[in-house]
């Protein structure tokens, strides 16, 4: 299992950063790169509901993603899946879930992107990878070369 | 021909353990080891290191070449550069959607205080 874990603090209570992960005019606010617009916001959070989304680059090229909501408990966690339109980098359908927990400055929000086979196999492993990301990479930084 | 993301996955998969990672480890500060050499540090027995090995040897991470009873262990980088390069592209891009998504949240609470006044 392929995973990749984030931890953000912000100081926002957990529903106003629900609404924004979850809402179309939410995602449509921050999802686009700084040099780019965002075409295109669909999204109908609920269990079932699928999301559509589009932005375009500096450079012309435009891009992709959509899936469907595996999860949605406001204001705690969202699961859904994830699949880039034609990416050939980066084939088959992954998983992204948000999880939120109030904090007293605001709201700690754990993301988790997975390139994964099977549910199964990823819960095992989702301890183990979990905290050993940044000790990992400082193994390897010296090997990869960049 | 195995896949892009069948070797990420197995690869992945392999780093999991952290006796294996340890193992890597020690691979990367020389250049070769012998299976008991690399065992040593470890309080698992041999057929247990070796078992580690095979896996490692599966995703690619590893090579053994064998020289009469010496079985010599070297590491092999292009699979570990290629998990590092997905991370890497990954974390660029959610590092960069996160922040924005905080800015955003952020003045959202800011109007709702605002209002709540």
């Amino acid at each position: 299992m392929t995973s990749l874990t984030l931890v953000r603090r912000i100081r926002a209570r957990p529903a106003i950063v629900f609404d924004a992960v979850t809402t179309a005019e939410g995602i449509a606010q921050w999802w686009g790169p700084d040099t780019g617009p965002v075409l295109l916001s669909e999204s109908d959070p609920r269990v079932g509901g699928r999301y559509r989304l589009r932005f375009r680059m500096l450079d012309g090229t435009e891009h992709e993603s959509s899936g469907e909501f595996l999860e949605v408990v406001p204001p705690e966690r969202v699961v859904m899946s994830w699949r880039w339109k034609g990416g050939e980098e980066d084939p088959g359908e992954s998983r992204v879930e948000i999880k939120l927990r109030p904090v007293p400055e605001g709201t700690e929000l754990t993301f988790t992107h997975a390139l994964l086979h099977d549910e199964d196999s990823c819960r095992s492993h989702e301890e183990g990878w979990t905290g050993s990301l940044d000790k990992l990479v400082a193994l390897f930084e010296g090997k990869t070369g960049a | 021909m195995v896949n892009y993301k069948e070797r990420l996955d197995r690869t992945f998969t392999a780093l999991v353990d952290p006796t294996r990672r340890a193992i890597l480890a020690q691979l990367e500060r020389r250049d070769g080891a012998t299976v008991s050499e690399l065992a040593e540090p470890f309080a698992i027995k041999l057929p247990a290191v070796m078992k580690h090995l095979d896996v490692l040897d599966d995703a690619g991470l590893i090579t053994r070449s064998k020289s009469g009873r010496t079985v010599t262990v070297r590491l092999r980088a292009q699979p570990m550069r290629e998990a590092m390069e997905w991370l890497r592209r990954y974390e660029r891009f959610w590092s960069g959607r996160l922040d924005k998504l905080a800015a955003y949240a952020e003045s959202k609470e800011a109007e709702a205080r605002r209002k709540e006044r």
